[in-house]
Parts: C-alpha cells; sequence; structure tokens
C-alpha cells in the first residue's frame, strides 16, 4: 500500500466515499510532488478541495470544459506528472470519450480518472446524470483499468492501488454516502481480484459498488430466512475482471446473478456474462441491473429499490433463480 | 536573432529535401495527406532545425523541447522529417500506411520515436500542449512546448476550451500554429464553415496573435523570434497564412489535394515542380538576405 493511513468503518460512516478519495488524493500529494488534481468545476462536488488548499500550484480547475480536461492531463502525464481527474461519471465515460479513449488510453499515459457520481447515486438529478452506461464504454477500451468500489474504505485502497500501477485508471464512485461493508482497509484488497464477502454454495451473487452491501445483506437474510447458502462476490475490478472466481462460481454454486448500478448491457453482467459463455460452462444467470432503461428520479435507495437492486429486488431474484433447473450432479451433458 | 543568408539557404535546402521525401513517401504509400503536408512543412522545419532543444541519442530527454502535431493527419510529412533527423530508421518510410508497419497514417508515440504525442483524432493537440506547458512549470523546466493546428480543425469545440485554458493558465511557454491553407476535406473553410475573422477569434480568446506568410523561412523565423521574446503574460499564436500542396503545382490551393493518390506521372509532375518551386525560394533568398 502506498498510503500510511487504515481506513475504517469509522471513517466511512462519518466521511461520505468521495471526502475519502479526497483525502487520499492528499495523502498522495503530500507523499508524491509529481501528483496533480485536475477537475472541470466540480472541486467541490467531488472532494478534492482538501489538496487545492494545501497544494494550489498542482490543483488545475479547468472550468466546465471535460475534454480539455483530459487533453491537459495527457500532456501532463507525459511531461512526468500524475494526474488525478476528478468530474461525474457520466462526463468522464462520454462528454469526453474521445479524450479518454485516444489522449490517455491509446497514449497509455499514468493519469486517473476518478469518475465521481456514478450510476443512480445522484439520483434527484434524473438521467443527465445518471452514469448507467459508462461502464459499457470505458470497459472497451484498451489499456484502461476499471475499478468500481464497494463503499469508501475500497475507494481508498483503490485509489492507492490507481497510484501503484502505472497508466489509466477509471475508478467509478457514488455521490454521497455508500452503506459500509468494509470494517477497515486491510482486507486484502487486490487489483483484479474479487472479495469474498459472503461465502456460499447454492448460488453466487456477483456484485459491484453500491450493489455489493445489498447483495451481502440478501445473502444474510436468505441464510437466516430460507436456509439458502449465498456466496458473494465483491467484484470491484470491472477490468481486468477476475475469471478464475466466475469460473469457480460457475462450477461451485452452478447459479450466478449479476448485480450493478448500470445497464444490464455493458456492464459487469456482461463482462460476467463473456468469461462464462467463453468457458463453455452454462449455468443458471440472471442480470440485475437497469434492464435498458433510463431511470426513474429520485433518492440512491428509492431507484435501487425501484429498479430491484438492492436488497430486496436481490432475494426476490434469488429464490427465482434457486427454481430454474440447474442440478446439484456433475453431469452436465443435460444443461449445457 | 536575424537569419543569416546561411542559415536560411540551409533552412530552405533541408525543407525542398523534406518536401522530395514527403513526395517520396506518398509513392511508396500510394496515396497520402499530401496537401496539408506540404502547407505545414516550412514551420515544422524551421521549429526541428532551428529553434527546437531535442536530443536525436536520448529523444525522451525530460528538458527536450515539445512539439505536438494536432493536424495529426500530416504524419505523411512528419514522419519523413523524424525519419531525417535520425529519430527513426528512413528505411521505414517505405512502409508508411502498409500494413503490419509501425508507421501508420496519423504517429503513434508509443512506436515511432521523437513524437511527442499521438494524434489524428482533431481538437485534441492543444489541450495536450497546455498540459505539457503547465507540466514544465509544475515540475520547474524551461523546455517550450509548441502545437500546430490546422485551420479546418478550429472548427472543433475543444480547441476553444484549449484556448481558454492557456489564456487563463498564461502558458507563455507554448507557442501555437494554426496552418491556414483555407481547405479541408469538403471544400474551402469558408464555404464549410466559416473561421474568418480568425485571427480575432484567437485575440479575443485572450492570445498574442500575428499573421504571417506561413510558406515563408524568414517570416517564419521572425514571427518565432517574436513570440520566443514575449513578454507579456498571453500565450502566442501564428497564423501561418499558407497553400495548401505548397510547391506542387497541380495541388496548390485545391482543396481536394487534401488526400490524394500518387502514381508515376503525378510523382514525376510533382518532382519538376518541387524543382523549380525550390530555385524559386533559392532566387528571394538571393534578393532578400541580409
Amino acid at each position: 500500500m502506498a498510503g500510511g493511513l487504515t481506513y475504517t468503518a469509522i471513517d466511512s460512516t462519518s466521511l461520505s466515499t468521495a471526502e475519502i478519495y479526497g483525502q487520499a488524493l492528499v495523502e498522495l500529494g503530500e507523499a508524491h510532488p509529481e501528483v496533480v488534481a485536475l477537475t472541470a468545476d466540480l472541486a467541490k462536488s467531488t472532494k478534492i478541495g482538501e489538496f487545492q488548499k494545501k497544494f494550489p500550484d498542482r490543483f488545475f480547475n479547468v472550468g466546465i470544459a471535460e475534454q480539455n480536461m483530459f487533453g491537459v492531463a495527457a500532456g501532463m502525464a507525459r511531461a512526468g506528472l500524475v494526474p488525478f481527474l476528478s468530474t461525474f461519471s457520466q462526463f468522464a465515460s462520454f462528454r469526453s470519450a474521445d479524450q479518454l479513449h485516444t489522449d490517455l488510453c491509446y497514449q497509455n499515459v499514468n493519469a486517473k480518472v476518478i469518475a465521481t457520481h456514478s450510476g443512480t447515486s445522484f439520483g434527484q438529478a434524473g438521467s443527465t446524470h445518471h452514469a448507467i452506461c459508462d461502464l459499457a464504454v470505458v470497459r472497451s477500451i484498451p489499456n484502461l483499468t476499471v475499478i468500481c468500489p464497494a463503499d469508501g474504505v475500497e475507494t481508498y485502497n483503490a485509489v492507492m492501488a490507481a497510484y501503484e500501477t502505472p497508466g489509466p485508471f477509471y475508478i467509478r464512485i457514488n455521490r454521497g454516502f455508500d452503506r459500509v461493508l468494509y470494517k477497515d482497509s486491510n482486507y486484502g484488497f487486490e487489483l483484479g481480484k474479487a472479495v469474498t464477502v459472503h461465502e456460499g454454495t447454492d448460488l453466487t451473487i456477483i456484485a459491484t459498488g453500491s450493489c455489493v452491501f445489498q447483495a451481502w445483506e440478501a445473502a444474510q437474510f436468505l441464510d437466516q430466512n430460507d436456509g439458502l447458502k449465498i456466496r458473494v462476490l465483491d467484484m470491484h475490478t470491472i477490468k481486468p475482471i477476475d475469471k478464475e472466481a466466475i469460473i469457480k462460481a460457475v462450477m461451485d454454486t452452478r447459479r450466478i446473478i449479476t448485480v450493478e448500478d448500470h445497464n444490464v448491457i455493458g456492464g459487469l453482467g456482461s463482462a460476467v456474462a463473456e468469461v462464462m459463455a467463453e468457458a463453455g460452462k452454462g449455468c443458471a444467470f440472471k442480470k440485475l441491473g437497469h434492464q435498458d432503461a433510463f431511470a426513474p428520479i429520485g433518492l440512491h435507495e428509492d431507484i435501487m429499490n425501484a429498479v430491484g437492486i438492492d436488497s430486496n429486488g436481490i432475494i426476490n431474484a434469488v429464490r427465482e433463480t434457486m427454481k430454474m433447473d440447474f442440478e446439484e450432479d456433475d453431469n452436465w451433458d443435460d444443461e449445457v | 536573432m536575424p537569419l543569416s543568408k546561411a542559415e536560411w539557404l540551409a533552412l530552405e535546402k533541408k525543407v525542398h529535401e523534406l518536401r522530395m521525401l514527403t513526395l517520396d513517401t506518398t509513392k511508396w504509400a500510394g496515396s497520402g495527406h499530401i496537401g496539408g503536408g506540404m502547407s505545414a512543412l516550412d514551420v515544422m522545419t524551421v521549429l526541428y532545425h532551428k529553434y527546437m532543444k531535442i536530443d536525436v541519442q536520448n529523444p525522451k530527454w525530460e528538458d527536450r523541447d515539445r512539439f505536438i502535431l494536432s493536424k495529426g493527419h500530416v504524419g505523411i510529412a512528419y514522419a519523413p522529417l523524424l525519419c531525417d533527423l535520425g529519430f527513426n530508421d528512413k528505411e521505414m518510410l517505405k512502409t508508411f500506411n502498409l500494413s503490419n508497419s509501425k508507421m501508420g497514417m496519423h504517429l503513434d508515440s508509443n512506436k515511432i520515436v521523437g513524437v511527442d504525442a499521438s494524434t489524428g483524432s482533431l481538437g485534441h493537440g492543444m489541450s495536450i500542449a497546455v498540459g505539457t506547458a503547465l507540466a514544465a512549470r509544475v515540475t520547474g523546466k524551461d523546455f517550450k512546448t509548441y502545437v500546430l493546428l490546422g485551420d479546418g480543425e478550429c472548427d472543433e469545440g475543444s480547441n476553444w476550451e484549449a484556448a481558454m485554458s492557456a489564456a487563463h493558465y498564461k502558458t507563455t511557454n507554448m507557442i501555437s500554429f494554426v496552418d491556414r491553407n483555407k481547405c479541408m476535406i469538403d471544400g474551402r473553410t469558408e464555404d464549410v464553415m466559416r473561421l474568418e475573422p480568425l485571427a480575432d477569434k484567437w485575440a479575443s480568446f485572450g492570445f498574442e496573435v500575428k499573421v504571417i506568410d506561413g510558406n515563408n523561412i524568414k517570416e517564419i523565423c521572425e514571427a518565432v523570434d517574436e513570440a520566443l521574446a514575449n513578454t507579456s503574460d498571453k500565450p502566442y499564436m501564428i497564423i501561418l497564412d499558407t497553400i495548401k500542396g505548397c510547391g506542387i503545382d497541380y495541388m496548390e490551393d485545391n482543396y481536394t489535394w487534401h488526400y490524394g493518390a500518387i502514381d508515376e506521372d503525378n510523382y514525376n509532375k510533382a518532382k519538376a515542380s518541387l524543382e523549380k518551386f525550390y530555385e524559386k525560394r533559392i532566387a528571394r533568398v538571393e534578393k532578400e538576405a541580409e
């Protein structure tokens, strides 16, 4: 770990996820003079104001001009700086997609995009500010590592890992407070490796971002009320995805549900499906997320409930999937 | 520093050689963005051969001056220049645009030595230049960043985002150019999307602006000298009034030569025209040199 601090659940309840990012950035800024921060008039919203105060000469607010911010960052990175770019996910992935693709990823520069207000976490702002298609875009860009942390503590780990790993990163975090999943940052976070947050053999829920906590809560409920043993994987790294954990889940549990605050096209569910299909192994499979529809307006938790990606929606989906015909034998001939 | 006659003649000779090599490269490739390459070669040659602090043996030297070719499609002229300097093997030019070559139409900075940024998608270069100039400031280095835009490229809104930021951050350690050859793929710039008054646009965005004959070595040198001596807090923009296809009579000022194919007949005519053009330019030096 680059950072000397251990973030705990207490930090996570007193600081929003972006505030933890803001602190991590200050920590990196103190240790590494080449770290610079950029934003497009969203310093306050993306919580990097502390970096601005401490390092005014290494802070650049380019105004409401995301395309320019990405190009400027690419120039800086090629000249030896390590820029952290902060703006909303929707703008980071769409407004400046060409600069992300060409200036950052094609050139393979050492720049880190911290895409805040991801999914429907800025719920009341409506679909102009929801980012439910960003993963589909960024996941397909070569050289780019894509992370969707489950909570504030994991965001800290992701930011530190991004600093330590050369190349472009896209880290997608939520607005406001996330439900706290991890007690502290020492739980063995590793890029590209899913974290098993609940063990089980009946079905595996592969979740990312804010949906991991919901899946974990659902797994506990199903254990107590339905006697089901549900494995929950925190798939924080969307690319490169943990193929091994996915195949193991297919083999061990024969039922998989993916959950994401993103369209079911192009995001986590698609990534998992690609791995399964390529492995030549089928299993009962359900993708929870936005069903190719723009989300309603509302509080994040209300949208998650409406879309069926909160614990209630996940519990219902698990019960349905348990009825699907995939047997617990070793004979795959009747199933593939 | 005034341009000496010997230096002027040497630059004329170099740019002539590079025009010839660009023509050869276009022939080897079968086709290419030769029109814009010819209009841009004078400024690129002057920068690399007179002004830029570079080290061919140490291409990633941290203190080197940078050149961002925002109009990345004229790689057909930039690649010959970089190969001629010795950054890459000249033989590579024979593979330009061919399958499995490292040298594509738009040069890849991770594959072609000496290229400071991978460009091609228009409207990116000036932002990259602003970032490079700001990085020099953050790291306390005194290198210069030069950026060359196409005029058609100025249609892209992202340039104006970059322009605002250059003026806002007072990036006087970068010098910008627009290759104003007045042509783009679909026609004349003023017919496709009016740019004029272009100098006023840049001035209103906070630049010191100078309009010069961009196919005149002496005028380019004088403008760059002036830009380097700029003591205002405004970034510098030099609008190069150029001729598309400059030096090849049948291509000159003809937008259909934005991208074109070269066969044996075309090639011979172009070569003869470039020789005549060189003679004329030398005669001008003889007449005008101090």
